[in-house]
């Protein structure tokens, strides 16, 4: 830095080229360089592609505003779980979506986990029929793209099925039909408030003992039948209020007339044709996930803790489990991702997710596609981060069991 | 009593042959104790499994095979034929399902890129193949010859890439894919790794935005939106878009594969190689990205399969992959309502492809599985 | 760093070529050699491919006669099939040069998306069609069915106002292909299946039973099926409404495919053939094309009349009667633009 700045002619050039190659060759120096070209080339593509945008969008005369949002979507939706009708705003129908989205999602996740701990511990199942029959599902599911899992279900579901008239009746309760699984809705009297209060208020109460308890074994090594005390508090004693109340929901059964079942409840084949294609596929995936969780807690943990006399139950539970999870977790929150994200495939059967409503429906009748697919990917990242942020909890909080 | 008593032969002591074990303890029986019949649970798992299977397998069967139909003019003649399946569609259209939209009397040019390729793949996997070092170098120009080939031009008759279709278009998809997005994965790992923190942030920001939205919203962004941010009056092929959407979604998870694998490399080895005087280049490529990618290696091939299987999303914006195909095909009035078999056989072309990757990787994670182990 | 001065170097380079390539769609046409020709993934009778792949339908034969009409030959188009919700991005992005598609010219597709729309083609309005077994002779007993409906389209739009105007319930079940809705409709899930009724016309044809089906007499709806382009180019524009124009003008002044030629050979005694044919005047010129640019689109596909018997007429299996698209002389509203 400080010589060849006075020296002049050919000598200057000579030390200027030694000015960049020692900049270049010095370490420190050479990361500065480097970053700063790379945070320029950054601004300039970014500052290029908006540009592009801005001037694309008014060549076309088109503006760049979410005004739209408010104003009449003007299209009915089928699934909801929130009031809308066609004169509600694009905005509501967005939430609509939003919530369907969730809905499967959170429904995928649940019916994936259960599915995939069954099919993980079959596989390792010492019964080669089971096992076999296992492997063959797992290998055949996971190969074939999800999108078709969903055709072929949702296929099935509506060719095999029958249709309203001839409705499989379950239990005078619910109907099946290629239309969806008609049910009872339950309408809540005030008394019910005091079941639910209850419920809350048992689940507060198994959590704070279970705490309690397990302080209490730490400390004197005295063990409470913690399980069985929360299933108590938290079922048993809500059943038995709701019973004692006299039952106080009423409940609005389906009933057949003109083309469709009317009242009650009703869950669409769509809904369930994604959510079990969903759910079958990515437990295939958590299948190899457990398997493979299961496998890496070493043998001799399970034999030493046999050997101290720990019946096989709390093995289970306090060696084998909690090592297993470790493994198991980090990939496990990665198919929950999966899922969350695969729901968009909603779109190819019609369920009304938020790529079907905001993404789909709403982009095409406005045709604001730039504003739409910006809402739609804000989404999906939200989600995305959502998840991911609960799983590194979960995770923290397993590794802390390990010690 | 006696005849057994009568019979019994005689032995010194220590000369008697060794007996066969007793029955039940051998052969088909033992393996059946021991695998189907061990305690009662298992027992009832087997008699359940039996019935499963029982109930699936003979409708399966026959519905799929023995009533099916395999030659036939139009849906009305298979369905007076046989009550099973109907194949005479895919009969039918099979060329329509192989090479999409493809000049009929120009296949034979997408036969010979498949040939080509089929014989490159087999020289990178099997090492003991004849002339693998001449292969090698062909793999390097493959990729020039392939798309000529499929393309045209220089002698050849031109053929636009909105005739693709069918198998030809997941395979281009697919291998295009899992050949760009390897390379360009390991560099935002090591981008993701780096000390720099601008690099590294760039990286993360790129790899936890594309692994964070579905990628049918990527595509329809590649197919709709991208002209919006390019130059006006710029306008790039539509199969060239989808490419490059398809290789980044890849890259980013395989970028996430291989940076477990970094991670797994003991920091001694980059400790050794700085104090070897290696550059972080080199030190990289010999020292690092080895064993980071061989540790990765299943996790590389999952990604494939994932990227291979994710091919038929590009349904989507309207390039008629083998279901695109199918579903186009099933307007087709002759042919209505045979939606399962389409859907069934498109299946069965990706389980078979996506099963022979991931055998393979299980053979090259035995095989490169040398030491380390602890 | 050489690496990345390289690479700024390669962007900009591409930005300023990218520019330049701006050009107006009737030469980036003539520079492809081919009109890139936006239509459906398969409507039958409008366009769907057959079993070698070639498309076939009305709107097909526009396109054709579009290139004819700018290229010289119907067979240089290049079929860009689209979904209901892809069609106007498509177009509108540049990937399409003009589109086909079963589109409902309506107000807020031509301000707000951006279209500008071609005469109509097709009068057409949205129906429904049932099965005959349900016994329900009108919309209005349609009360609680669940009805099939393609995403994206007008008659989504058309529904909601319908059943809410009238106040009566329904289940909207959303596919999205007319290939998706028959299967749909046929296997159950919905008990009605509402379209343009040309639309059902052709599915119906398509059944094993078409007589089990009926199409409820209410209309609901005005579909003026018409070709769009992008706004903005209108020399384009003209072009594509030109060539619609001649194709209708055809059939009223008599000119056939096969007597085209003839009549272009030499200017005949009436004027309106003469200028259609392009021995009179210099039409041509005009919309930047030579004379012979109506000659040549209906060489390549017929008069109006031609196209429709030949795809969706009463001798095909969809059998549509001309009805309102039958020539104004006639009883219909086909009212095509004087050349002049």
């Amino acid at each position: 830095m400080s010589s060849g700045t006075s020296v002049e002619g050919s000598t200057s050039i000579t030390s200027q080229r030694n000015i960049f190659s020692r900049l270049w060759n010095d370490k420190e120096t050479r990361s500065v360089i480097v970053q700063i070209i790379a945070l320029v080339a950054l601004f300039a593509f970014f500052a290029f592609m908006i540009r592009n945008a801005v001037y694309n969008l008014e060549a076309i005369g088109k503006g760049f505003s979410f005004d739209f949002l408010w104003q009449p979507a003007n299209y009915d939706i089928n699934q909801r779980l929130i009031s809308y009708d066609s004169r509600s705003s694009h905005m509501r129908a967005m939430q609509v979506g939003i919530l369907n989205t969730l809905l499967v999602a959170f429904a995928g996740i649940v019916l994936a986990t259960v599915l995939g701990f069954i099919l993980g511990v079959l596989r390792l199942s010492k019964n080669w029929l089971t096992n076999k029959i296992a492997y063959v599902y797992i290998e055949y599911v996971r190969n074939v793209p999800v999108l078709l899992h969903i055709l072929l279900v949702h296929g099935i579901m509506v060719h095999s099925l029958p249709k309203p008239k001839s409705a499989i009746n379950v239990g005078d309760a619910g109907f099946l039909t290629n239309r969806g699984l008609f049910m009872p809705k339950p309408i809540p009297e005030p008394l019910l408030w005091a079941v639910i209060a209850l419920f809350v208020a048992g689940i507060i109460f198994a959590i704070i003992f279970r705490s309690w308890a397990k302080k209490v074994q730490n400390e004197t090594g005295k063990i409470y039948p913690v399980f069985w005390i929360s299933v108590f508090a938290i079922i048993i004693l809500p059943v038995l209020a709701y019973f004692l109340l006299g039952s106080p929901v009423n409940w609005e059964a389906p009933e057949l007339k003109g083309f469709n079942f009317r009242g009650g409840m009703v869950i669409r084949p769509e809904f369930i044709a994604l959510w079990l294609a969903l759910s079958f596929y990515t437990a295939a995936f958590i299948a190899e996930i457990v398997r493979a969780g299961i496998l890496a807690v070493s043998h001799g943990q399970t034999e030493a803790s046999m050997a101290l006399g720990i019946p096989r139950g709390r093995t289970l539970k306090l060696v084998v489990i909690p090592q297993a999870l470790r493994v198991i977790v980090p990939p496990l929150s990665s198919q929950y991702l999966n899922i969350t994200k695969n729901s968009s495939l909603a779109i190819a059967i019609g369920y009304m997710d938020i790529t079907a409503t905001i993404g789909g429906i709403s982009l095409n009748q406005t045709g604001r596609e730039m504003e739409c697919m910006i809402i739609v990917m804000a989404l999906y990242l939200l989600f995305s981060l959502l998840i991911s942020m609960f799983m590194n909890w979960y995770n923290k909080r397993i590794k802390l069991v390990e010690r | 009593m006696r005849q057994s008593n009568q019979g019994k032969q005689q032995y010194e002591p220590g000369t008697h042959p060794d007996l066969p074990p007793p029955l039940g303890t051998t052969g088909p029986i033992k393996w059946m104790r021991e695998n189907l019949f061990s305690s009662p649970t298992n027992i009832a798992l087997t008699i359940l499994a039996a019935f499963f299977l029982y109930k699936i397998i003979p409708g399966a069967v026959s519905w799929s095979i023995t009533d099916a139909t395999f030659i036939a003019e139009d849906r009305n003649e298979c369905r007076a034929l046989n009550s099973g399946a109907c194949w005479a569609f895919i009969a039918q259209r099979w060329g329509l399902f192989t090479f999409g939209f493809y000049p009929e009397d120009q296949r034979w040019r997408v036969v010979l890129a498949f040939v080509l390729l089929l014989m490159v793949i087999v020289a990178l996997l099997w090492e003991n193949c004849p002339g693998r070092k001449v292969l090698f170098k062909f793999a390097l120009i493959f990729p020039f010859v392939a798309t000529w080939l499929l393309l045209g031009g220089f002698g050849l008759e031109p053929v636009a890439t909105d005739k693709f279709g069918g198998f030809m278009l997941t395979i281009i998809i697919g291998v295009t894919g899992i050949a760009l997005s390897l390379p360009l994965g390991i560099l935002l790992a090591l981008g993701r790794q780096s000390n720099l923190p601008i690099i590294k942030y760039a990286c993360v920001g790129f790899i936890e935005f594309i692994r964070g939205v579905p990628l049918i919203t990527l595509l329809f962004v590649a197919s709709t939106m991208l002209s919006y941010f390019l130059p006006p009056g710029t306008n790039f092929n539509l199969l060239l878009r989808v490419l490059i959407m398809v290789t980044l979604f890849a890259s980013a998870y395989m970028a996430e594969v291989i940076r477990g694998g970094l991670q797994a490399v003991p920091n001694g080895q980059i400790e050794a190689a700085d104090a070897m005087g290696l550059k972080y280049w080199p030190a990289m490529r010999l020292i690092v990205l080895p064993q980071a990618l061989k540790i990765s290696i299943p996790g590389i091939v999952n990604t494939f399969v994932g990227l291979y299987k994710d091919s038929v999303l590009v349904i989507v914006i309207g390039l008629l992959d083998p279901l695109g195909i199918g579903q186009a095909s099933l307007a087709d009035t002759k042919w209505q309502g045979l939606s399962t078999e389409v859907y069934l056989f498109v299946a069965i072309f990706f389980f078979v492809s996506c099963y022979a990757m991931a055998r393979y990787s299980l053979y090259l994670e035995r095989k490169l599985h040398t030491g380390h182990s602890r | 760093m050489n690496k990345s001065f390289l690479s700024a170097a390669a962007f900009a380079a591409l930005s300023m070529t990218a520019v330049n390539a701006q050009a107006a769609t009737l030469d980036d046409v003539k520079a492809r050699g081919e009109l890139n020709c936006v239509v459906s993934t398969g409507i039958a009778g409008f366009a769907a491919p057959d079993d070698k792949g070639v498309w076939a339908g009305i709107d097909v034969d526009f396109c054709r006669a579009v290139a004819a009409a700018v290229l010289g030959d119907g067979e240089k188009v290049n079929f860009v099939p689209t979904t209901g919700k892809t069609r106007f991005t498509v177009l509108n992005s540049g990937e399409g040069d003009i589109l086909f598609r079963n589109t409902t010219e309506t107000m807020s597709r031509d301000a707000d998306l951006k279209l500008t729309f071609l005469p109509v083609n097709y009068y057409d309005g949205q129906g429904f069609m049932i099965s005959k077994e349900l016994g329900v002779n009108s919309a209005k007993d349609l009360d609680g069915a669940s009805i099939c409906i393609q995403t994206g389209t007008t008659t989504e739009l058309n529904l909601a106002d319908y059943f809410r105007t009238n106040g009566i319930s329904y289940e909207p079940v959303p596919v999205e292909t007319n290939a998706e809705a028959q299967t749909n409709y046929l296997g159950g899930r919905c008990d009605v299946f509402t379209t343009d009724a040309s639309g059902l016309a052709s599915t119906r044809a398509s059944f094993e039973k078409p007589d089990d089906h009926i199409i409820l007499p209410e209309i609901i709806s005005k579909e003026p099926l018409g070709g769009a382009v992008r706004h903005g180019d209108d020399q384009w524009a003209d072009i594509g409404k030109w060539v619609v124009n001649a194709l209708i003008a055809a059939e009223e002044l008599g000119v056939t495919q096969g007597s085209a030629a003839e009549m272009g050979k030499a200017a005949g005694d009436n004027p309106s053939i003469n200028r259609l044919m392009g021995t009179e005047g210099d039409f041509g010129s005009m919309i930047g094309l030579d004379n012979q640019w109506a000659l040549r689109a209906i060489e390549a596909v017929g008069n109006y009349g031609e196209i429709f018997d030949r795809n969706i007429g009463p001798d095909t299996a969809i059998g549509l009667e001309r009805g309102l698209n039958a020539q104004w002389k006639d009883g219909g509203i086909l009212y095509a633009a004087p050349i002049r």
